[in-house]
């Protein structure tokens, strides 16, 4: 028994050593002082530096920003309605609609991003910020949807029959009651189709355009350029970010079924 | 990501309204013509021909689809497939003792385990895959702790190598391997494992002829979540191959932005989609078989 | 009424600084430059913003192929891009040039005798050579102590795993066609045949395919042997003095990457301000300077400095000048070419 216990725990331990190991490597090398060596070479801040003053990064960061607050509210409010509409009413075909609102999130995104290149040439739209909006609000859209419905479910639907019963309009019912309820889980799919969003590097790819590089396009050509401390630093960064996101996202999702 | 479980669903207690058509029309609409049209744009134009710099040519003919019958092609789908598949099998071989680890932990610390597995997810894809090229190189870390270890007498050269890519695409997907198993194992009645135990059947008998088949609709849940995203990887092979290896992604990608063949692309593109249409189709049917009816677990 | 004291753009000297009024005048634009990764040099653009008081925007690509592909998929909105010499033939075919206006562009007067009149552009319609040189064979000469003199070296088994060939189609397969004694510019299917077959026999040899990173490759000892445009070797001599650079026997290529306006450009004025900035002396010999290319004006040479001048890998030396060979544009072939290089790349 106990031998057994302790390989499970050996596995699983090791299993977060291999998760994490990539991460905290980057994190530890992004202030090591050596350009390319492995070894350890002395504490610096100075690819961070090098990094604050990289101004063509700047500009793809507030790119992604952009992006990504614009897609993000585009999502948000499509993906809700869509929630509300699966959940709280009926209608025919509901199973289709269903499958084919969840179908993006089991596309390879190389697919949405060549079909969405194609179909942005075919109507003769030029690749800018404006066509990778479009495409992130596509694929958000379903995050945000999944999100909103599994809170929704555990509402009990109950509160707004007695706010009609009371008066109210169903709009206002679903104002006053469902809303403030749904609030913590809306902006944890909000923070999650950001998060996304800003990752999102395949998709962009193929939608980008003239001054359209968002932060992955240019961490991908900074990639591809070889390995720098500078992207060790920039990837800490991200790394932290993310983090900093999600937590807060989860934290909302987990308050708003304690309120529940 | 707390454990799912549809226990706690509302019951209903009334008929469901009829939709007001405004509501669902416009998240629809948006679906409609970002995603579905430009997917119906993709599989009409795998029929056309390629101008001679690039562009399209509007003509009608099977010729596309009947290339990818061509040996060299089919050999990229294998070699995906494979791929795809030793990488489902890595994630099953090292996400099972886990899933199954955090499944019989305390309920407070399952939280915090699943958390603690999810998060590198949450990261930047690039980042990630970044941080094994750093680690890999010749120069890496990997290759300096095994040399000072005196473990190999010359740097193991693992970069742009089809190693390398399973090694990000086994990190990369771990997580989606994780989740599912551990939804069937929390689910699982451990007083049959117990009886196992009693009964004196090896470790190995409990595993293959008990927990396994109770967990079935977990691991190919998990093993689809895996294996689909993986045939469409075009990253981790990109950097982590180094322009050598070509897998369904790359060759998509390849034929787009590099030979502007858009034509040949969308007929690759449209079997690629056929293929996670049907890995859809058998997780469905799968997931329907529990015979309950309820939804699939992951959601 | 048009006010007779507003500057326009024509009247304006080249580079003087402009006062804030002036540039308030006219509305901010920004200029969309799309050119080669390793072309970016951030003072220097920021210096024609700064004097012309727009915002210059850079993206970048890493092959003339990408270059063509995103201005098929749909990029429209960029002003100046930087093609090779043989993908300017393929883009006036394609009416993707605007005619250039040369009396805006004076400084194409000082172009260097061996750039001018071009077969692919023989007039400067549209297009005007910007930074030239070779390609060739960056090397160790820790590794390779005596100089490499032949294509066959990127063959030679004893260097297995630390070869890096260039991701470029032309360049690539250029490569192979000059080791097999052909032309780089080889219609003929049998030819281009063996050519992939002598790369498809390379290929375990080769660590990776890269038109990006073959530089930090060879500083960090990764690759032996890189297959290489000469300005990225130079980089990587600085880094590291044992690499060296070497045209082989058989012959190379020799390119001008050149300036053009996008025909679906906005702001012609600008971009051909913004060609005849670059092509300005002292920006050409800063240019040379910093990104380690050769520029396009002659006027400029004497003014690089002097271990540049003398290396191989930026001013090709004149005995290598009857082995060079232009790529040009093999029209209907490159199809051949196409299948060939997706051919390679799935062995």
């Amino acid at each position: 028994m106990r031998g057994r216990r302790v390989w499970l725990l050996s596995v699983s331990l090791a299993d977060l050593l291999f998760l994490y190991l990539p991460i905290g490597v980057l994190i530890l090398f992004s202030f090591n002082a050596s350009r390319l060596s492995a070894t350890w070479q002395g504490f610096t801040f100075q690819w961070y530096r090098a990094l604050a003053a990289d101004e063509a990064l700047m500009a793809s960061l507030q790119n992604s920003l952009l992006v990504a607050s614009v897609s993000t509210m585009i999502a948000t409010v499509l993906g809700m309605s869509a929630a509300v509409s699966l959940e709280r009413f009926q209608f025919r075909r509901q199973q289709v609609v269903e499958g084919a609102m969840l179908l993006p999130l089991v596309m390879p995104e190389v697919m949405m991003g060549v079909a969405l290149m194609l179909f942005f040439v075919t109507i003769k739209l030029p690749l800018s910020l404006v066509t990778v909006t479009l495409g992130h609000a596509a694929f958000n859209l379903p995050v945000v949807m999944v999100m909103v419905r599994a809170r929704l479910r555990k509402l009990d639907p109950g509160l707004e029959e007695a706010a009609r019963d009371l008066g109210a309009t169903p709009w206002q019912a679903f104002q006053r009651v469902t809303l403030p309820l749904l609030m913590p889980a809306m902006i944890g799919a909000a923070l999650m189709a950001f998060t996304i969003s800003f990752d999102d590097f395949i998709v962009t790819f193929f939608t980008a355009g003239p001054g359209s590089t968002t932060l992955p396009l240019r961490v991908y050509s900074m990639v591809r350029s070889g390995v720098s401390p500078v992207i060790n630093a920039l990837s800490a960064m991200l790394v932290v970010m993310s983090m900093a996101l999600i937590g807060l996202s989860l934290l909302l999702q987990r308050t708003g079924s304690m309120k529940n | 990501m707390t454990p799912s479980d549809s226990s706690t669903d509302m019951p209903r207690r009334a008929p469901l309204p009829r939709l007001p058509g405004w509501l669902l029309m416009p998240s629809l609409a948006w679906l409609g013509i970002f995603f579905f049209i430009p997917l119906l744009l993709v599989l009409v134009i795998s029929f056309a021909a390629r101008g001679t710099y690039g562009g399209v040519e509007w003509t009608f003919s099977l010729a596309n689809y009947a290339t990818l019958l061509d040996p060299l092609y089919l050999t990229i789908f294998v070699r995906s497939l494979a791929l795809a598949l030793g990488t489902t099998a890595f994630c099953l071989l090292l996400g099972f003792p886990l899933a199954y680890y955090i499944a019989r932990a305390p309920l407070r610390w399952q939280g915090i385990w699943l958390l603690l597995v999810m998060i590198p997810f949450w990261t930047n894809f690039l980042v990630r895959t970044y941080a094994w090229m750093f680690i890999l190189r010749t120069e890496g870390l990997m290759n300096t702790v095994l040399m000072n270890l005196g473990l190999v007498a010359s740097p193991v050269e693992i970069l742009y190598t089809d190693g390398a890519i399973l090694i990000g695409l086994v990190y990369g997907y771990l997580p989606f391997m994780v989740l599912p198993l551990y939804a069937a194992l929390a689910r699982l009645d451990y007083s049959l494992v117990e009886a196992a135990w009693d009964l004196y059947a090896s470790a190995w008998n409990v595993f293959w002829r008990v927990i396994l088949p109770l967990t079935k609709p977990g691991v190919i849940a998990g093993c689809i979540l895996v294996f689909i995203p993986s045939l469409g990887a075009f990253i981790t092979p990109d950097l982590l191959g180094g322009a050598r290896t070509m897998m369904l992604g790359n060759l998509i990608q390849h034929e787009y932005l590099v030979v502007r063949d858009w034509p040949f692309g969308s007929a690759i593109s449209f079997v690629l989609m056929a293929l996670v249409l049907l890995g859809m189709m058998v997780y469905l049917e799968v997931d329907r078989g529990r015979g309950d009816g309820r939804r699939p677990s992951v959601w | 009424m048009l006010c007779a004291c507003q500057p326009t753009p024509e009247d304006v000297p080249k580079n003087t600084p402009k006062t804030g009024a002036d540039a308030t005048s006219r509305a901010a634009t920004t200029l969309h430059y799309f050119t080669w990764t390793d072309y970016v040099s951030e003072d220097l653009l920021n210096a024609f913003g700064k004097a012309n008081g727009v915002k210059v925007v850079v993206d970048t690509f890493s092959s003339n192929e990408e270059l063509l592909a995103k201005l098929q998929s749909g990029a429209t909105g960029y002003d100046v891009t930087v093609p090779s010499d043989f993908m300017v033939s393929i883009m006036v075919k394609q009416g993707l040039l605007a005619e250039l206006d040369l009396a805006k562009i004076p400084n194409v007067g000082l172009v260097e005798e061996r750039l001018q009149h071009l077969p692919f552009d023989p007039e400067n319609r549209y297009s005007i050579p910007y930074l030239w040189g070779t390609v060739g064979i960056g090397y160790d000469s820790n590794v390779i102590p005596a100089e490499p003199e032949s294509w066959a070296v990127l063959w030679d088994p004893r260097y297995k795993g630390r070869i890096s060939m260039l991701n470029d189609q032309r360049e690539l397969f250029g490569a192979a066609l000059r080791a097999m004694g052909q032309s780089a510019n080889a219609k003929d299917p049998k030819i281009i045949e063996q050519a992939k077959a002598k790369l498809v026999s390379q290929k375990p040899l080769v660590k990776t395919y890269s038109s990006d990173n073959y530089d930090q490759l060879l500083v960090s000892g990764e690759v032996a042997l890189a297959h290489g445009w000469g300005g990225a070797v130079a980089r990587a001599m600085v880094e590291r003095p044992s690499i060296k650079y070497v045209v082989p026997k058989e012959g190379a290529t020799i390119w001008s990457d050149c300036l053009v306006v996008l025909k679906t450009s906005r702001n012609r004025e600008l971009a051909m301000r913004f060609i005849n900035f670059l092509l300005d002396r002292d920006v050409a010999a800063r240019t040379t300077n910093r990104l380690l290319f050769a520029s396009s004006n002659r006027e400029a040479k004497p003014l690089v400095l002097a271990p540049l001048r003398q290396n191989p890998a930026v001013y090709p030396p004149d005995s290598t000048f009857d082995r060079l060979e232009w790529i040009t544009d093999v029209g209907e072939a490159i199809k051949l070419y196409d299948r060939a290089w997706t051919e390679l790349k799935l062995r």
